[in-house]
């Protein structure tokens, strides 16, 4: 029976200072049982000599520093993980908020995890057909890729996560395929979206969920993303599943970041991030990835709103230095409604070059995505120019370049979200858009795809 | 002997305080509790030591036990090093792997070097009087690298014994009576501290370039042998593409990568990669001159701090053996970052953005370690090292504080454009923002060795480049038919130096390495072109003609050439040129 401490000695926001302990180490768990029985959960952030600095996951409302009770449990925050959690919602804390009883775990797992070792991982490079051509065809993703979604506030994140989560597959291959969900901090609108979505699909048997909306305690959210990636790493590493990790809103989980961080009177980084934030976005994001030696694979997608549509933000930017590429929405295609609104230039996928190509998609995959991107940038910069100047003052090349980037937001970009196109048919548009510049335009392309393609 | 034992009374994140600590010194290495955690003291007050740990120290808590190794933190130097992957403080990952599988489990503890491995040892020294830095003999280490075992530079004195043969790191290959008669085992291994840089005889200033293959890199910003510079971008800029290229066709003896703070799957990539890869110079895979370091950014912080002295360290012992080494650091911002989170948990007043007030001098000690030396012992050798460090600006803004300590160090300074990267434009290195302050030292050896053009040639390109950014301010006001044809010729040109020749496809087989005398005859290729349409224009052909010459797709077309069919192109591509020209030049005078 582990000893009981009735030393609480400050509350403040989600901090709590427990006096005269002893024998509690760095990160352990704590349980706080309150007068009237009820227990909220607490970790150890700080030891300095008989003093715990504890940080608490839920509300400290009703504690009390007289009555009110500590216990340190002598491990980690831990999930119990078994397969059953399949078709199930948790809370953000890894409750069953569905009613039915908890699960009989198979094994516990701290929520931390360990990093893996560099050496072991296997490199991601199958290709993932989603059947959104501004994904598959110019930033494709790959199994165990990061790939968060930069996104807006009021923008149909939501439809294409979605989309994606119900369109995703591997080519020629029937292998057992998860979802794992975390709702972080969103509304219940938001969350009702997904479930609904995969409700209607078919895909809730084969999804985990935990939800910890708008309302629920904002430090709760700590733990969240922590706990969907535990269950997944479970999934993927011992049960060879390919799970795909969708978590949606990052920016929430930051704002809880820095919440804490304040709380402790940390100097703070930029906009008052703490300036370990990277290090801690990397633990979350780094979970993702193959292993040597196992057949599952994370494949994760992050949500994040950037404030005020800014990328150079703290929170999308350190994201897009960890991650793997980014899908950033656009608002102002969203305005031109195109669907779903993806802005392929800023968008990258660092790993598409080892998932395209002969075998995988086609030979003449690379060429035709650096010339679609390189002209419709080069379109773009054209109808910039033909917004002050009239369309009298382009070249012929650029008025043709002008129509291609037109085209291209139409035909290419804008599928609608119930669409799910083949890898073929994504190329084919694109060699048809290509088609409307002349063949000397287009040099990133070998000649022997152009004599087979192009139908100029 | 009694151990030296300290307490720990606070654990804060990797910062861990004990107690009863007087006897160690500062920068020792300490075991922590009874995982033996690696950590190193960083800060004493009394008795009590500030140790950053670096490992996760999750469970640890007051009364756990500390012991001090009473030994600096040191790298393993010798036989071995080649091929290998560590973490940073020089932890073998495949051998980690090998023993407790694919996670990553606390208090693991291997040898950087192998100790089983016996390597065939050559002694070529002769018995006698010798001093630090003297070549013993050699190993063969890989196919391609011929591992010098030198005498500890700090041992001078008389070599009284050396023995050829079959030797694991740890065995005596020979015996060293020192001036004060003290007698010391030589062995294959040597260690040193890697916060300590290894003495040298004196520095040279650099003449040299260092050939990338990289044409935006040689022609117009090269870095020279021994010389440092960095790649500062936003991210999705190709900062790490650019440091693979580097990694790849740098002509370096060694190659030392260190991730830093980055991403796992890049160092898989490399991992996969260097040994498919050929080096077009030895014949043999580029794994075989390379070392990795990876402390990815899920990895301790901590030991991110002590990676880019653990590479730097590794890099010079190659430098003495009189290679020259390259040392590529992805990402100094990351290093900087758990630097600042030290420095936070230690509780120091805190300079720009929360960034320690030592950040600069810190960079500068690191960077300061680069150079071209001629290296300790009896026979001069001349050793170079390079330092190329990315730094990741938040929100690619340069103003922030590791760019501007970095900028004020190096000397060459590729700045990185996610405006160019989004056009695909890759390298992404902006030609007016970059710079390289090698280029008048280095002019004498480009005239000796490439071709005397390769100076002017450079001169013309960069002055059109400049030209170009100024036109395009104005066609955006006014239109490209307000430009006189010259103008618009000149915008052409720029277009070609930009997209036929700047441009370069790292995932193109021929194209991804370009030699220097591949890169003088294409540039020299386009700037023909452009002194024989400008003449043309003088004598009345139409500006439309010449943008319009099916000749330029060829021009544009020349970088996929491989070298051996590069000079029956050029001349081809040349003809081709004239012929077109003197066409419309016929076609101008009839019409008149």
């Amino acid at each position: 029976m582990p000893k009981e401490y009735r030393t609480i000695e400050e509350v403040s926001g989600p901090l709590m200072l427990v006096k005269n302990t002893s024998g509690v180490t760095y990160n352990e768990l704590g349980e706080i049982e309150l007068s009237d029985g009820s227990r909220r959960r607490c970790r150890v952030l700080e030891i300095n000599g008989s003093d715990a600095l504890v940080q608490l996951f839920e509300s400290s409302a009703g504690i009390n520093i007289e009555d009110s009770k500590v216990r340190f449990l002598g491990h980690g925050i831990e999930l119990g993980v078994s397969e059953d959690m399949l078709g199930r919602v948790f809370d953000g804390l890894g409750r069953p908020k569905d009613g039915k009883p908890e699960i009989i775990p198979d094994l516990r797992a701290d929520i931390n995890g360990t990093p893996m070792n560099p050496a072991a991982r296997s490199y991601p490079e199958e290709f993932i057909q989603t059947g959104v051509s501004a994904i598959d065809g110019l930033n494709t993703l790959v199994r165990g890729q990061k790939l968060p979604i930069f996104s807006g506030s009021g923008l149909p994140h939501a439809n294409l996560a979605a989309q994606i989560a119900r369109q995703a597959k591997v080519l020629g291959e029937g292998s057992k395929f998860a979802v794992v969900f975390a709702a972080i901090g969103i509304t219940f609108e938001e969350a009702e979206y997904f479930i609904d979505d995969f409700r209607k699909t078919g895909a809730l048997e084969r999804t985990v969920l935990f939800v910890n909306l708008a309302n629920d305690p904002a430090i709760e959210r700590i733990a969240t993303p922590k706990m969907a990636l535990t269950a997944a790493e479970y999934l993927a590493f011992r049960k060879n599943m390919h799970v795909l990790v969708i978590m949606t809103d990052i920016t929430n989980y930051a704002d809880a970041l820095r919440e804490i961080s304040a709380a402790r009177k940390e100097v703070p980084g930029r906009r008052g991030y703490p300036g370990y934030m990277y290090t801690d976005l990397a633990t979350l994001y780094e979970r993702a990835g193959r292993l040597k030696g196992s057949d599952g694979s994370i494949t994760l997608i992050p949500i994040l709103t950037m404030p005020e549509d800014d990328k150079t933000h703290p929170i999308p930017d350190l994201t897009g230095y960890i991650t793997e590429g980014q899908i950033i929405l656009s608002r102002e295609l969203y305005r031109k409604n195109v669907m779903p609104p993806v802005d392929v230039l800023p968008s990258l996928s660092r790993l598409k070059d080892k998932g395209i190509g002969e075998g995988k998609t086609r030979a003449d995959h690379a060429n035709t995505m650096n010339q679609l991107f390189a002209a419709y940038a080069r379109g773009k910069e054209a109808k910039e120019l033909m917004v002050i100047l009239g369309e009298a003052a382009l070249s012929e090349v650029d008025k043709l370049y002008a129509k291609f980037a037109d085209e291209f937001e139409r035909k290419y970009v804008s599928q609608g979200y119930t669409t799910d196109r083949s890898i073929e048919e994504t190329l084919e548009i694109g060699w048809e858009l290509l088609s409307i510049l002349p063949r000397s335009e287009l040099k990133r392309i070998k000649d022997e795809y152009l004599d087979k393609y192009y139908k100029g | 002997m009694a151990e030296k034992c300290g307490i720990i009374r606070k654990v804060s994140g990797p910062l861990v305080i004990a107690e009863g600590m007087r006897d160690a010194n500062m920068y020792d290495v300490v075991r922590v509790s009874d995982l033996g955690l690696v950590g190193e003291i960083i800060e004493m007050h009394g008795g009590d030591a500030s140790i950053q740990v670096y490992e996760e120290t999750s469970g640890l808590g007051p009364g756990g036990k500390v012991v001090s190794t009473m030994e600096p933190l040191s790298a393993e130097l010798g036989p071995g090093l080649i091929k290998s992957i560590y973490d940073g403080i020089q932890r073998p990952l495949d051998a980690i792997m090998a023993k407790a599988g694919t996670r990553l489990e606390r208090g693991i503890n291997v040898p950087a070097l192998s100790r089983d491995i016996k390597w065939e040892f050559k002694a070529t020294a002769s018995l006698g009087k010798v001093s630090g830095g003297d070549i013993l003999g050699t190993v063969a280490e890989t196919e391609v690298v011929e591992h010098r075992i030198m005498v500890p530079p700090t041992w001078d004195g008389e070599l009284i014994e050396l023995n050829s043969g079959s030797f694991t790191v740890e065995e005596t290959i020979g015996k060293i009576k020192l001036h004060n008669g003290e007698i010391k085992e030589l062995k294959l291994m040597q260690k040193w501290p890697v916060r300590v840089g290894r003495p040298y005889k004196k520095k040279l200033s650099p003449d040299m370039p260092l050939v990338t293959g990289q044409r935006v890199i040689d022609t117009l910003f090269p870095i020279a042998k021994g010389g440092v510079g960095t790649v500062p971008g936003p991210f999705g800029s190709g900062k790490t593409v650019v440091q693979h290229q580097l990694a790849k066709w740098a002509d370096a003896d060694i190659v030392i990568y260190i991730g830093c703070g980055e991403r796992g799957n890049e160092m898989t990539d490399v991992l996969n990669e260097f040994p498919e890869i050929k080096d077009p110079k030895t014949g043999k895979t580029l794994m075989e001159r390379t070392v990795l370091i990876a402390n990815t950014s899920d990895m301790p912080v901590a030991a991110r701090e002590a990676s880019i002295y653990t590479g730097i360290t590794i890099t010079e012992y190659f430098r003495d053996m009189g290679y020259s080494v390259v040392l590529l650091a992805d990402s100094t911002s990351r290093w900087a970052e758990a630097l600042r989170e030290m420095s936070g948990r230690l509780e120091e007043m805190p300079g720009e953005e929360g960034y320690p007030a030592y950040l600069g001098s810190r960079l500068a000690g690191f960077y300061e370690r680069a150079g071209r030396v001629v290296s300790c012992g009896t026979e001069d050798r001349v050793g170079a090292l390079s330092v190329v460090g990315a730094v990741s600006p938040q929100g690619g803004d340069i103003s922030e504080p590791v760019s501007q300590a970095t900028l004020r160090i190096v000397k060459v300074f590729w700045g990185l454009d996610s405006e160019l990267a989004y056009r695909r434009h890759f390298p992404a290195i902006n030609w007016l923002k970059s710079y390289s302050l090698y280029v008048d030292s280095m002019s004498k050896w480009y005239g000796d060795n490439i071709s005397a053009d390769w100076i002017p040639q450079r001169t013309r390109i960069m002055a059109l480049l400049q030209e170009e950014a100024e036109l395009e301010e104005m066609v955006k006001l006014v239109g490209m038919d307000a430009l006189v044809a010259t103008d618009r010729l000149k915008l052409e040109i720029a277009r070609s130096i930009r997209e036929d020749y700047l441009h370069q496809d790292a995932f193109h087989e021929v194209d991804t390495y370009a030699s220097l005398d591949k890169q003088c005859t294409m540039a020299r290729l386009i700037l023909k072109f452009y002194d024989m349409t400008k003449a043309a224009l003088s004598e009345g052909v139409n500006i439309n003609k010449i943008v319009n010459l099916p000749v330029r797709e060829r021009i544009g077309r020349i970088k996929y050439v491989p070298e051996n069919k590069l000079e029956n192109e050029y001349n081809d591509i040349l003809e081709n040129i004239s012929r077109e020209i003197d066409n419309l030049k016929k076609e101008a005078a009839e019409n008149a």
